[in-house]
Order: structure tokens, then sequence, then C-alpha cells
């Protein structure tokens, strides 16, 4: 899987809310999908599809049903190879300053 | 998260059975992910183990067997489905066992595709722990930590930085 992919997958603010419906609860159908965003079902497809190529989610048969789930090894790559190697200490404590300055806001 | 069943995919560009003896023998689990020393009777019904490292057992309360189980199928290097369970801890014991397939699939240039599907019903502390949700307790990033490790060491023949188990 290349960089690029994962990059242009996640650029999308529909993808990445679908991915985080995956996150809550993997296993879902296009129409479950579908029916949490306006948007149309071919629409949401289209999505789907571009996840499915950058190796985000996984499709898997269930009788008639066509489930999705998330694969998050991608992501761990680029955490790996962009974030573990250069800046995971300095963003992990940027990320906590920004958590506890909003909760207090 | 309430998964019961979590699919995780990589490519490596590697062998079928380079693959295959990475997941299956000890001398190389035990230089990724959490790093355990695995032993398989490699049939149907045969016994499957995982015992912890020299650094593991450094820690109080790591019990003599972390990983039991039972081989469903073997087929190598394509496909193996077991049983799964983990002894760490009380809690995760007692949920039981569950069921772990690792799927191998050459696809072009060299490059294979493992797809990791583990059946996690009834067992909501170890779906937590394999999802990586406790990684900031220093309980490891689960599947996604253990997959991208395998696929370093063979990748580069060597060992994350930051793996759980070492």
């Amino acid at each position: 899987m290349n960089d690029a992919r994962v990059f242009k997958a996640l650029a999308d603010p529909t993808r990445r809310f679908l991915l985080d419906r995956l996150f809550r609860r993997d296993g879902r159908t296009l129409t479950e999908l579908a029916s949490e965003l306006d948007m149309t079902r071919f629409g949401v497809m289209k999505h789907l599809r571009l996840l499915e190529r950058a190796g985000l989610v996984i499709t898997r048969r269930s009788g008639r049903e066509k489930l999705h789930f998330l694969n998050p090894v991608p992501i761990q790559l680029i955490h790996d190879r962009w974030i573990g190697k250069y800046t995971e200490r300095q963003v992990s404590a940027l990320a906590s300053l920004k958590r506890s300055l909003e909760e207090k806001s | 998260m309430s998964n019961t069943i979590q699919m995780h995919r990589v490519y490596i560009k590697a062998t079928p059975q380079a693959i295959w003896s990475a997941i299956t023998k000890p001398e190389w689990t035990e230089q990724y992910g959490y790093a355990p020393l695995v032993d398989y009777d490699m049939r149907a019904g045969g016994q499957f183990r995982a015992y912890p490292n020299e650094g593991m057992k450094q820690f109080p309360g790591v019990p003599s067997v972390i990983l039991d189980g039972e081989v469903i199928e073997a087929d190598p290097p394509r496909k193996l489905v077991q049983t799964w369970r983990m002894l760490m801890d009380p809690g995760l014991a007692a949920e039981g066992f569950t069921r772990l397939t690792y799927e191998i699939v050459p696809v072009k240039g060299g490059v294979t595709r493992l797809t990791v599907t583990h059946e996690l019903g009834g067992a909501p502390k170890l779906a937590a722990l394999l999802s990586g949700e406790r990684e900031s307790e220093g309980a490891g990033g689960g599947w996604s930590e253990v997959l991208s490790g395998l696929k370093t060491l063979l990748e580069t023949g060597q060992s994350l930085p930051f793996q759980s188990g070492r």
C-alpha cells in the first residue's frame, strides 16, 4: 500500500466520518453507513471503494450482505514512518495541552 | 468500540513461506509485537501455546504460559485457523477461547497479503486490548502494532524500536 493513497483517502471529511463510524462499530453494511450521511447511496459507495483501495476498509461477505471493516494497519504504518520517528513526544504533549485547554473552556 | 470481529490486513514484500514462518516459529515471533515464544503442534487438533520471552519473565505475575489454544485448520503457507485465549490476567483468561484466522495470499511483484480475522464475540476486554484502545496504559497497540512490526521485520530484518514486548 502506498502512503499517497492513504493520505488521499484521509483528506476527505466524508471518508473520515465513515472511518469514525466503523471505529465505533465494525462490520456495517452500505445501507447502514449511508443512512447516517446526507448523500446518495452511490456517493457513499464511491467513498467506501476509495477507502478500500487505500487498504483502510476491508469487506467481507456474510450471507447476502457485504460488511465493511476498518483496517487500521495502514494508519499504524504511517504512524511508524512519520510520527513515531520524528515527533511523537512533541505531538502528544501538544495534543494533551490542546485537550486540557479545550476542556477548561 | 463493541466489535465482535476484528479484521486487519497488511501487504508485505515477502514470500508466503516467510510470513508463515514469522507467525508460527518462536525464533521469529520473539522479534516483533509483544514478542512471545509460540509453540504450535501444526495439525488439526494440535496444541498451541505461547510462552513469555526473557524480558517479560522479569515482570511479576506473568504466567508461564501466556496464550493457549488449538489448531483447527493448518494449510501452510496459506491458511491457519486456530482458537486463541489470552492468559496474561485472570479477567482476560475468563473470557475464554476466541477464533483466529490467518490468510496469506501472494498478490504480485513479490508482495503477499496477510489478513488476520479475529472473532472476539464474548471477549470485550480482549477486543479492547487488541484494538489498541489501551495503548496509553502501556498495553501495546494490539494487532496494528503486531502486524506493522511483522512487516518491518520481514522487509528490513529489523525490529521496530518501540515494540511493546521488548
